[in-house]
């Protein structure tokens, strides 16, 4: 069981590079709602990617290299690191410490791991986050990446969140235990497989009837919504970090 | 061997992926099979501290393997059972081909042994004119349509009730289709009665070789294992070395592990406890036992310690019921002795990674396999570093193969990958041309493989760096 620090007055906040490149609203929404609980937030600008890709593909000595970049840019102070993505924080956080389980920073990085906390989780155990709906009532589905689900296992704080808002009807998603076949390198070296996994899913989400899915990470966002948009049958995807804050401000 | 160099896997998991009734066969009994695993294993708790002394069980049997496999010896040898040792799959074959000719042996029954599978047992037996026949009803089926098993403990999942009807009447003389499985199960079971009476020799597999006592056990649900182990007058047991464990106190939980997981039972039919051959003043039982244990690259694995958790397998095959890649394009995609999760972290150490590394690009690491493995092998950690392994310099890996995927190109863009995650200047750099003509990206590349069944991915005019400062969030 994670220890959560409790109502820490600053945190840190690593963006993730998805956000950077694609979904910049995403990061910055996870900003608000731990500002809108009264904590600063502190965005070191020498941040840039968990080194995840990586760290897959068989390429570790780049993966600890960048891995050591997020470790000095968070040096500042012992601050909490949040992340608003299950499968960013489940590197930092699960498996950093084996990526360096041989190297001399090793010490180093384990105390940089132990204060990486996923952003839905950080706001229920450590903030006590309570929201209200202001939004138009509205039907729709969680999907749980497989590291938010396994790494960091904040798949229930995630659906805490989203049950607080009144208006919201969460449909359960079938074989919601199942990926979306992104997996990061694994999506452009197994295409075919990739694909089928990511047609499944959506065939799964569709058959919800929900208007929209959410989810906590962006990766599986870009792919689920890339291959709905590809095949013409869009359903809205969101972060959760941007969802709350537009149903909370109405 | 060159077939299987030849052989493309990305084109035949295509082929498989469009076979619709492949898969909807697959996605029907792994969810049965999921399903009936969770029945058994319906308290969290108490599974996690059963898989938690089963993993413990097997990495300490692993720590010791040496002196237990002495000890499995010497107690085995005092029971009366002739142990052969064999380094290779083609030593092994000889061995059992020689305990055949000494005995003037033409035929031999088969219990379910995925180690016979490994050896190429069949072929090789074929090949010199003995006869190997499977007697596990799923391998019975795809012998009768010469097929390799598709699944390591449901070796016809790939087949339905129907086809298998079709496969009895076309290929068993004077059968006429029927798809009531009673009636298929009986057609099997009259002629592989007359078969146990007429086999000079039995084989099996064993799930785990008792060091203490010299006991091999073997798990089954058909009887056949109990028939093949029984009825002839000579038992071959076939075993990779890691099957070893130290005390029967240790088989229970191991058991418990192994039912609960492949099949979703809490024990089996069958349990079959082997001592040795018939005494004196018994009435049955083979009047010699032979044990095989393989080696085949094992002791090379048990060498280094994160690759050596492969052997804590005991082929309980949940791992594939729960792979998202094996329920869509099913064993016989990978065209390897054992597929699945445990096979992409298995054949690459077995048969080296140039053959077989392929297989390791297969999964999207969502960790499905690691959750429900029994005995807790972290196969996404395995899978990594066989990835690792494909790239490293000669001389630096220790799989076979090791490098076979190293180029410049790769290692180029990788190199740059990680200057623009370093760099804090080229970090931004990066970001804002990918803003300002990231929609000019040519389709080429990784790109043209995600727009197959994606769109473009619309890169942010403003990066999030870029709206921090916009917005005066704090930012050191």
């Amino acid at each position: 069981m994670t220890d959560f620090p409790q109502a820490p007055s600053t945190v840190y906040y690593f963006g993730t590079c998805l956000s950077d490149m694609i979904y910049p609203e995403a990061g910055l929404a996870g900003i608000r709602l731990l500002q809108r609980e009264g904590v600063e937030v502190i965005y070191p600008s020498g941040q840039s990617c968990c080194g995840q890709p990586a760290y897959n593909s068989g390429f570790p000595d780049e993966a600890r290299a960048v891995a050591l970049a997020q470790v000095k840019a968070f040096s500042g102070s012992d601050a909490p690191i949040v992340v608003p993505s299950g499968s960013c924080a489940g590197m930092m956080r699960v498996h950093y410490p084996l990526l360096f389980e041989h190297e001399p920073e090793y010490f180093e990085v384990k105390r940089f791991s132990q204060r990486i906390f996923e952003l839905t989780s950080f706001l229920r155990h450590s903030l006590n986050a309570t929201y209200v709906d202001k939004g138009p009532p509205i039907t729709l589905t969680w999907h749980s990446s497989c590291h938010a689900r396994r790494e960091m296992v904040c798949t229930e704080d995630s659906k805490f969140l989203l049950k607080q808002l009144a208006n919201v009807t969460l449909v359960e998603l079938t074989n919601e235990h199942e990926c979306c076949g992104f997996g990061g390198t694994f999506s452009v070296k197994r295409p075919e497989i990739s694909a089928a996994m990511v047609k499944d899913k959506v065939r799964d989400i569709q058959d919800t009837g929900a208007s929209a899915f959410i989810t906590g990470d962006c990766g599986c966002m870009m792919n689920i919504s890339g291959h709905m948009e590809k095949s013409r049958h869009p359903i809205s995807g969101h972060h959760i970090a941007e969802f709350i804050l537009e149903r909370i401000h109405g | 061997m060159d077939k299987e160099k030849k052989y493309n896997f990305a084109r035949g998991a295509v082929k498989a992926l469009a076979d619709i009734q492949l898969r909807e066969n697959l996605a029907s009994a792994t969810q049965t099979l999921r399903q009936k695993r969770l029945a058994v294993f319906d308290d969290p708790e108490a599974t996690e501290a059963l898989r938690e002394i089963g993993s413990r069980i097997k990495a300490r049997g692993l720590t010791h393997l040496p002196r237990l496999l002495e000890e499995l010896e010497a107690r085995c040898t005092q029971n009366g059972i002739i142990v052969h040792w064999a380094e290779t799959t083609e030593e092994a074959n000889h061995i059992v081909f020689s305990i055949m000719d000494t005995h003037g042996a033409k035929k031999v029954v088969k219990g379910k042994s995925m180690v016979s599978e490994e050896m190429h047992f069949n072929a090789f037996m074929a090949a010199r004119g003995k006869e190997a026949l499977e007697t596990d009803l799923g391998e019975f089926i795809i012998q009768l349509n010469n097929e390799p098993p598709s699944h390591i403990i449901v070796p016809a999942i790939h087949k339905n009730r129907k086809q298998i009807g079709k496969i009895f009447a076309e290929k068993i003389p004077g059968t006429s289709y029927t798809e009531d499985t009673d009636i298929l199960l009986a057609t099997a079971r009259k002629i592989l009665r007359e078969h146990y009476r007429t086999a000079d020799i039995g084989l099996s597999g064993v799930n785990f070789a008792v060091a203490e006592t010299g006991t091999l056990c073997l798990v089954e649900n058909e009887g056949n294992g109990r028939m093949c182990t029984t009825v002839p007058p000579v038992h071959v047991a076939l075993m990779g070395l890691e099957k070893v464990v130290e005390k029967l106190d240790e088989v229970p939980p191991l058991y418990r592990l192994l039912c609960g997981s492949a099949t979703g039972q809490r024990i089996t039919t069958y349990f079959n406890m082997i001592n040795g051959p018939r005494k004196k003043g018994e009435r049955d039982g083979p009047t010699e036992v032979h044990l095989v244990i393989l080696d085949n690259g094992r002791s090379r694995m048990l060498a280094d310690p994160q690759l050596r958790k492969v052997l804590q397998c005991i082929r309980c095959g949940t791992c594939l019921n729960h792979c998202p890649v094996y329920t869509r394009i099913g064993g016989h995609a990978y065209n390897a002795t054992y597929p699945g999760p445990i096979g992409k972290i298995l054949m690459p150490q077995l048969e080296g990674l140039e053959t077989y590394g392929e297989l390791t690009s297969a999964s999207s690491l969502c960790n499905a396999c690691s959750e429900v493995c029994p005995v807790k092998i972290p196969i996404p950690e395995l899978i990594r570093r066989l990835r690792d392994e494909s790239y490293m310099k000669k001389g630096v890996g220790v799989v076979p193969g090791h490098g076979y995927k190293r180029n410049l190109l790769e290692s180029f863009i990788w190199k740059g990958w990680r200057y623009s995650q370093t760099i804090p200047l080229l970090n931004r750099a990066m970001l804002k041309i990918l803003g300002l003509t990231g929609w000019l990206l040519p389709n080429v590349g990784p790109l043209k493989k995600w727009t197959r069944s994606h769109t473009k991915p619309i890169f942010a005019k403003e990066s999030l760096k870029k709206r921090i400062r916009q917005e005066g969030i704090s930012h050191e």
